[in-house]
């Protein structure tokens, strides 16, 4: 519910941005439902109103989306067994919010729960978002200020309350500090888009360096109860193969 | 009613895309060293926390220089944490955020952006 909640007051930020920056409700929505990814859609808005030529704002927004590769190999093991046609469609749905819902999910139950994935990506976040796009478009010309309410909070908050539903270690809350620290730095040295890059290629890598003792990891990293921590579907480790042979 | 911007759209689509699709669609990614799988179930906290911090703790300006910012908005966001970490509910710690925004911006005690 809070997932739809955010989608639907970021959608309606991003509705009345477009407005503002001149668009049309056909061109907002089609931007909603075709790119599909808020934060580039807000970035692109601002381009296009301060006049950026189209393949700049091309580049950028495949710079400030390249995180999503990293969503992507993330939930690669748990999808691994959905037919292929069906990993293609959900991989347009792959938004911030649907992976955060989702692998939260997957880790809750155990195993991959397709279902699960369509309803974080479709029914908390898609509708809401085109749902709450075209509201703001159309209808966003008549709320004077909108800031005033605070939606522009909306994003970032929703960031980290989801990052929090991630965190079940020290060694995700050491991922989570160095990611924002690591992101904000080469942000301010670079740009926003490079800077979430690097946040969330170099965070994991400092988790990852949490030693077992400090992390109070019951399964050391590189074991095999390491990786059958998050229960990877149909995974089958070198101890199950072992055993499997040892049986008659 | 103006089209002009959807083939924009497409493009940006075009480019987005193959991020989405990669690690989903490429065979090898599950057969990825335990360390592997190991540093990618700490992906999703370091990115979504990438993002909220850039985005309370860096604007932009017209020239498009990033600079640091400091305001109301972090303890919106650490309002937020807080909410959601002690209630394990997103959408308290989301009404926890905007109501401290709001009041902030109400009370002229944070500007509101333009």
């Amino acid at each position: 519910m809070g997932i739809g909640a955010s989608a639907l007051g970021f959608g309606f930020v991003y509705g009345l941005s477009a407005r503002e920056a001149g668009f049309s409700p056909i061109e907002a929505i089609a931007m909603s439902l075709i790119v599909f990814g808020g934060a580039s859609q807000f970035a692109a808005v601002g381009y296009i109103a301060s006049g950026m030529a189209w393949p700049a704002i091309v580049v950028l927004t495949g710079l400030l989306n390249a995180r999503h590769l990293l969503y992507s190999a993330a939930l690669a093991p748990w999808l691994r067994n959905v037919p292929f046609v069906r990993r293609a469609v959900a991989a347009h749905l792959l938004t911030d919010e649907a992976f955060a819902l989702s692998v939260a999910h997957f880790r809750r139950v155990g195993r991959t729960d397709e279902w699960g994935y369509w309803i974080a990506a479709i029914a908390s976040t898609l509708i809401p978002w085109n749902v709450a796009t075209a509201v703001g478009v159309v209808l966003g010309g008549q709320i004077p200020n909108p800031m005033q309410f605070g939606v522009d909070i909306i994003f970032p908050a929703a960031m980290i309350g989801l990052s929090v539903g991630l965190i079940t270690g020290r060694r995700e809350l050491t991922a989570a500090i160095v990611g924002a620290g690591v992101g904000v730095a080469v942000a301010l040295l670079t740009s926003p888009a490079v800077g979430i890059i690097a946040g969330g290629l170099v965070g994991p890598v400092a988790g990852l360096l949490v030693p077992a003792r400090l992390a109070r990891e019951t399964a050391p990293l590189g074991t095999t109860p390491s990786a059958e921590r998050y229960a990877m579907p149909g995974a089958r480790f070198e101890r199950d193969a072992e055993q499997s042979e040892d049986k008659p | 009613m103006s089209t002009e911007l959807i083939p924009l759209a497409v493009l940006m689509f075009l480019v987005t895309y193959p991020s989405r699709a990669l690690g989903l669609l490429t065979p090898w990614l599950d057969r990825l060293p335990r360390v592997g799988f190991d540093y990618l179930q700490l992906v999703g906290p370091a990115v979504l926390a990438a993002l909220a911090a850039v985005a309370v703790m860096v604007v932009t300006d017209a020239a498009g220089t990033p600079t640091f910012h400091v305001g109301i908005e972090w303890v919106a966001v650490l309002a937020c944490l807080a909410v959601t970490a002690w209630r394990r509910n997103l959408l308290m710690g989301l009404i926890a955020a905007v109501a401290i925004v709001v009041i902030a911006r109400a009370t002229g005690f944070a500007a509101i952006p333009v």
